[in-house]
């Protein structure tokens, strides 16, 4: 039976292979995910261990709690005079200290700031460039003294920098100017990415990073025989408050930690589309196999009359499954490959270049992406293999014979359908319940719950009522997951995800008895859109295709021919290409391209367009599972573009609310809108001629109530540059916070029973801990809060926070928005190429610019599974045409051209393709109105111009699926198809 | 060899089979008994529609009688579930179709192999040799059922239909897809199966040429066995046919 399966997989090389590549995608996006996360870490982790290499402990500042990265505040520095007593411990070889910066800004000879990405602007003091500890080598030049600078190879050729240049540098305080003497990289040839660094002496370092006199870390090489752990213990015991030591080994790890949850973040999220595609694959493949099979009847049933069991049936329809996810999943672990490869270049393409050390492939990717395309495919093949097992020997007599019924239909019966949907429900619960203990199992049993749900759901006598109660138990978990109160998060996503996937199932199921109204519903809108599409091409490709035939092979005069190819060459020359190899085509073999008679029409005559539609209608269950494929593909994407206009729309109600009755004409962030800048950008702008006032707001971490926040800082100008909403107080609070007042948003305030005057702890990095008097409590507005969850002022900020930074500032002009004032805070900023001054109006578009970067990634991400869908399509209608071949033989010899046909199928497809557009989109909708109720920060806003564009994309999935299997139909001579048995 | 109390290998008792229900109802046999003989060559005729295929359904375990029995190699059959009459079908039954039935992506060699494939069992190169020697395809094992004539087609399917010295073997208009020059050559074939191996064969046909190959000619009519042949030449039967033809043909409709 195994033999007979892999023939029927070779047998079926055309149709295997397109429902293999619905699987090829998803297992290539989940292998392409682990190697380039696996090959990212790898180079972090190369890169982090060879700047330790040398060094036997390293000691560094530390904070008081853990800091997340880039919050604005840096881990503490201590006084170098640390360094002194170091030196004296006996074990010690070599100690040297340093200071750095991840902000510090290169200025280009164009006298921009050079910026690539995201990627840090790295600065560093190089004490010693001898020293065992430097990991760089020069290439040119020397090492820096004071006021000298040297940088890394990658950043002096891409801007065009040499050894005796003078360029600008900008850390904490204005641009200073600092003589390029050397060139370096790191000795080993690793590239840190599209990272700018930059090395100066240690003073210099100080000076520019604003920490004269203070010290990052002190590196340290011990004494021939004396350990790591050794050396650490003698520093342990002279060691200051704040400061720590550790090995270099455990430096290193601490080094890569920051960057390592990135990574992890990155592969889980890239993982969730890969799963997207995965599951959208699934049902592409069960839909693919339940046609075949329906086709297969035949072969069956002569199976079973020569002694096959219906067990040898189904295994051999499961062997099936098992070779071609296996085989597709083999090829999907190697485009996973090429598809990581293809991202680095990507990411080096657009100015993000991500160190790399080789590409990784680790035992685990090979096993979770084989694993998972082998049992997507064999559980999406369990249902078809059993209608397979449904076939009766009879079958191979009876011409025409279709599958009697589904599998299921003996054990049908509404009580045992609702037993058995309640223990999946009750699984289910149990499952998730348990999250916290361990999260794979939970998941696993959460799936394993789930399919006894659908089950459950499968045996209802009514279908209809299966479906419904699938899609309405969907909802439940789906709305539970959001609205429960204290899930945590791991539970609100299983729940989130157990019901969004039910609810896709219940729909997909629906959807079947909508098939045949849809269908008549839909068709005008795809027929006119696809006139409207071709109407567009029409000049471009349809006009010029036929000139360059009809030139090419007459009919017509010479002179006309002529003319002919002439005009269909210079309307498009790509064409004129594909008609030259169709010629050549003919002249060398038998092709006999179609004769191209009357000039072609962009409006489907209505009969084909009749034709296609009842294609479309005959068979809804096969229709409905097709269009599904796409549906969940388009809820996505709409759910997300509702998201975002909501979040857009709520954003700018916020903004405006702010400002209302303010007097802010500017605001200033760094140039990619949301780094905290050094502050004294800010102070600049406000020495520009015309500023009334700036207000200032800088943000961090601390720790309040036995917890990490993020909390806020402002300047007093505040009352006259915002307005806030207050629950208790007024925006004379703003104006006079003092050294221990501060105000909170009202949600916090509720959590933590705050009430004006109660007394609030602050603790913040560098350990000191101040306490402050609640002045004021405001309800943040619905599009997000300007603020922390504790605001102080500026005063009392700065007086605990080395180099405190800005998130944004607003400033207040005489003469509020002018040309001329635009130009004085541009001169004032000049300094701070990192720094941008910005219109109010300007500054929601650029904060709204963010999102949509998020968002484009989101499409791109999602496009995925829609493409996987569309090969769906394509392979549904393979099937079909193949299915039809007789009939569509019969519509050639009655008189209906290859256009026709064409047109025919065509039609059939963009009818698919728009009901799962629709669908989805009504369900995306949907999805997007629960999910923002649960959202406080958002409000609902139809995003209807994206809403058309997803139509439209539906409609052109729909036009390119049809074009292969159309031309196979078009194709088919009418004789042969006829004849054919 | 099994055979039934009366040496039949099939036995059919009062066997009638009615489709669907009610007013649309189609009584296809109404009572038709039958015993087959072992190492015989039985042929069904009777006008378009008159059970034939049904009844050798119904003999096959392929399809279930509204009312009656049916004994094949001794076993009641028409209470046999699916697991069991897959057993008789692998022990007992061949069957060679009119559409001949072969799998595509299949060898020739494979699809004959094919029974045995599927229950398990080594091929007796020894009886293949012979059967593909005797069926006339010796070097067109090879090939696929698409690169083969329908003659070849046929015959590929009676090897898979003998491969199993099944008990009884069916055809169902095995003639009835090809010229008549092929179709000559696999009657022959089938008559040969009888005379060399002792194969008992149960064929439905309309042509009277190929029913005179057989030992015995049974008539159908409207359900009912009306007419009965020993070993007859094809006027003879034709002559029987036309007569059957007329008598059923009037009160039909
Ligand atoms: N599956 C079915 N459903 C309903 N009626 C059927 C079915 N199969 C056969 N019949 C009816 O039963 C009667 C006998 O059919 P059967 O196929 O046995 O005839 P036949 O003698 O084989 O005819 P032919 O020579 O045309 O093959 C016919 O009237 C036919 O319409
Ligand atoms: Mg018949």
């Amino acid at each position: 039976m195994t033999r007979f399966a892999i023939r029927a997989v070779l047998g079926r090389k055309l149709r295997t292979a397109l429902t293999a590549i619905a699987i090829v995608l998803g297992v290539a996006m989940i292998s392409g995910t682990y190697v380039l996360t696996d090959s990212i870490d790898q180079a972090f982790d190369r890169v982090f261990s060879q700047i330790r290499q040398t060094s036997s402990a390293v000691i560094t500042g530390k904070p008081a709690f853990d800091l997340s990265g880039g919050s604005g505040v840096a881990e503490p520095t201590f006084d170098e005079s640390l360094l002194e007593r170091v030196r004296e411990l006996p074990g010690v070889a070599v100690a040297e200290g340093s200071v750095d910066s991840d902000a510090t800004q290169l200025i280009g000879r164009d006298g921009e700031a050079i910026v690539s990405g995201g990627a840090p602007n790295l600065g560093f003091s190089i004490a010693d460039g001898e020293s065992p500890f430097n990991p760089l080598t020069l290439v040119e030049g020397s090492w820096p003294g004071p006021n000298e600078v040297v940088i890394d190879r990658k950043t002096a050729s891409e801007n065009g920098f040499r050894v005796g240049d003078v360029i600008g540098v900008q850390a904490e305080g204005p641009v200073e100017r600092l003589r390029l003497v050397g060139i370096f990289e790191f000795s080993s040839g690793l590239s840190l990415g599209g990272a700018t660094l930059a090395g100066f002496d240690l003073p210099t370092a100080q000076r520019l990073f604003g920490k004269v006199g203070k010290l990052d870390e002190i590196a340290l090489a011990a004494k021939p025989g004396v350990t790591p752990e050794e050396l650490v213990a003698q520093v342990e015991e002279i060691l200051p408050p704040g400061t720590q030591v550790k090995t270099g080994q455990e430096q290193a790890a601490a080094d890569a930690s920051e960057t390592n949850e990135f990574i992890s973040f990155l592969r889980t999220f890239l993982l969730a589309f890969a799963g997207i595609a995965l599951f959208v694959g699934s049902f592409v493949i069960a839909n693919s196999l339940s046609i075949t099979i329906a086709q297969r009847t035949r072969e069956f049933a002569t199976l079973r009359t020569i002694g096959a069991t219906s067990r040898q049936v189904l295994v051999s329809v499961l062997v099936e499954a098992l070779v071609v996810g296996a085989a597709a999943s083999v090829v999907g672990l190697f485009a996973g490959l090429a598809l990581a490869r293809g991202l680095f270049a990507l990411f080096d393409a657009v100015g993000f270049t991500l160190p790399n050390t080789g590409l990784v492939l680790e035992p685990r990717t090979v096993v979770v992406a084989i694993g998972a395309g082998v049992l997507v495919t064999v559980l999406a093949s369990v249902y078809p293999g059993f209608r397979a097992t449904s076939v009766p020997p009879i079958a191979a007599v009876r011409e025409g014979a279709t599958l009697p019924g589904e599998p299921l239909d003996v054990v049908r019966g509404t009580w045992r359908a609702v037993l058995l949907v309640a223990a999946g429900a009750l699984a289910g619960v149990a499952a998730i319940g348990t999250t916290p203990g361990g999260t794979i199992p939970s998941i696993v049993l959460a799936l394993v719950a789930l399919a006894i749900v659908l089950l459950g759901c499968a045996l209802f006598p009514a279908r209809s009522l299966g479906a419904l109660i699938a899609g309405g138990l969907g909802f439940a978990a789906l709305v539970y997951g959001l609205f429960a109160p204290d899930l945590g998060t791991t539970r609100v996503l299983l729940w989130i995800g157990v019901g969004v996937l039910l609810v896709f199932f219940g729909v997909a199921r629906v959807t079947t008895r909508l098939i045949p109204g849809l269908a008549v519903a839909v068709s005008p809108a795809a027929r006119w859109a696809v006139v409207i599409l071709s109407a567009l091409v029409w000049p471009f490709f349809t006009l010029p295709f036929w000139l360059l035939r009809r030139g090419a092979w007459g009919p017509g005069s010479g002179a006309q021919r002529v003319g002919a190819l002439v005009v269909g060459t210079v309307l498009n020359p790509v064409v004129a290409v594909v008609a030259s190899t169709m010629a050549l085509r003919r002249a060398l073999t038998r092709f006999e391209p179609e004769w191209p008679v009357e000039l072609p029409g962009v409006v489907p005559e209505l009969a084909t367009v009749a034709v296609g539609r009842e294609n479309a209608r005959r068979n809804p269950q096969r229709t409905a599972s097709t269009a599904s494929a796409l549906m969940i593909g388009l809820a996505l994407v709409t759910l997300v573009a509702t998201l975002a206009a909501g979040i857009v729309q709520t954003f700018r109600g916020a903004v405006d609310d702010l400002w209302k009755e303010s007097d802010t004409d500017y605001a200033i962030t760094a140039q990619n809108n949301f780094s905290p800048i050094p502050i004294d950008a800010a102070a600049a702008a406000a020495r520009a001629p015309g500023v009334v006032a700036v207000m200032n707001v800088r943000t961090g971490q601390v720790r309040v109530l036995g917890k990490t926040i993020f909390a806020t800082a402002v300047d007093p100008t505040a009352r006259e540059l915002i307005t806030l909403s207050w629950k208790d107080g007024s925006q004379e609070v703003l104006a006079s916070l003092g050294a221990d007042g501060a105000f909170v948003d009202d949600g916090f305030a509720d959590e933590n029973d705050l009430k004006v005057g109660s007394p609030l702890s602050v603790t913040f990095p560098d350990g000191t801990t101040a306490l402050f008097r609640v002045r004021g409590i405001f309800e943040p507005p619905t599009g997000g809060s300007p603020f922390g969850d504790v605001t102080i002022s500026t005063t009392a900020w700065d007086a605990r926070v080395e180099n405190p930074r800005n998130l944004y500032s607003f400033v207040a002009m005489a003469g509020d928005v002018t040309p001329e004032n635009t130009a004085a805070l541009e001169a004032a900023l000049a300094d701070f190429p990192n720094a941008k001054a910005q219109t109010r109006e300007q500054f929601i578009d650029n904060q709204i610019a963010g999102l949509n970067a998020v968002l484009n990634i989101l499409y791109v991400l999602l496009a995925l599974s829609v493409v996987v869908s569309l090969f769906g399509i394509v392979n549904t209608l393979v099937l079909t045409v193949f299915e039809r071949t007789r009939e569509i033989g019969m519509l050639r010899a009655v008189g209906m051209t290859r256009r026709q046909v064409r047109r025919m199928i065509r039609h059939e497809s963009v009818i698919t393709a728009l009901i799962g557009a629709v669908i989805g989109i009504v369900l995306g909708v949907v999805l997007a109105v629960i999910l923002i109720s649960r959202l406080e920060f958002v409000d609902f806003a139809f995003p209807a111009a994206q809403i058309v564009v997803f139509v439209l994309a539906g409609v052109l999935v729909g036009v390119i699926a049809a074009i292969f299997p159309a031309r196979r139909a078009a194709r088919l001579d009418p004789l042969e198809a006829i004849a054919y048995e | 060899m099994n055979e039934g109390a009366n040496g039949a290998v099939v036995v059919a008792r009062d066997v009638t089979r009615r489709y669907g229900e009610g007013e649309t109802a189609v009584d296809a046999l109404r009572g038709v008994s039958v015993d087959i003989a072992p190492g015989k060559a039985t042929a069904v005729m009777g006008p378009s529609g008159s059970g034939k295929s049904t009844l050798m359904h119904i003999l096959a375990g392929l399809d279930k009688p509204t009312s009656g029995d049916v004994r094949v190699a001794g076993r009641e059959i028409t209470s046999l579930g699916d697991e069991e009459l897959t057993r008789l079908r692998r022990e007992h039954i061949g069957f060679v179709f009119q559409f001949f039935n072969l799998l595509p992506m299949l060898t020739a060699r494979e699809n004959i192999l094919l029974p045995l494939t599927i229950a398990g069992e080594k091929p007796d190169e020894a009886w293949l040799a012979q059967l593909v020697a005797d069926v006339g395809l010796g070097d067109r094992l090879g090939h696929r059922p698409a690169e083969l004539s329908g003659g070849q087609q046929q015959r590929v399917a009676i090897a898979r239909a003998l491969v199993a010295r099944p008990t009884v073997l069916f055809a169902d208009e095995p003639t009835g897809n090809l010229d008549s020059a092929t179709g000559h050559e696999i009657l022959e074939l089938l008559r040969r199966s009888v005379d060399e191996y002792g194969q008992t064969i149960v064929m439905v046909t309309h042509d009277p040429r190929a029913a005179a190959i057989a030992h015995r000619v049974l008539f159908l009519a409207d359900g009912r066995i009306v007419r009965e042949l020993g070993e007859a030449d094809q006027h003879t039967i034709l002559s029987v046919m036309e007569e059957v033809a007329a008598e059923s043909a009037p009160p039909s409709s």
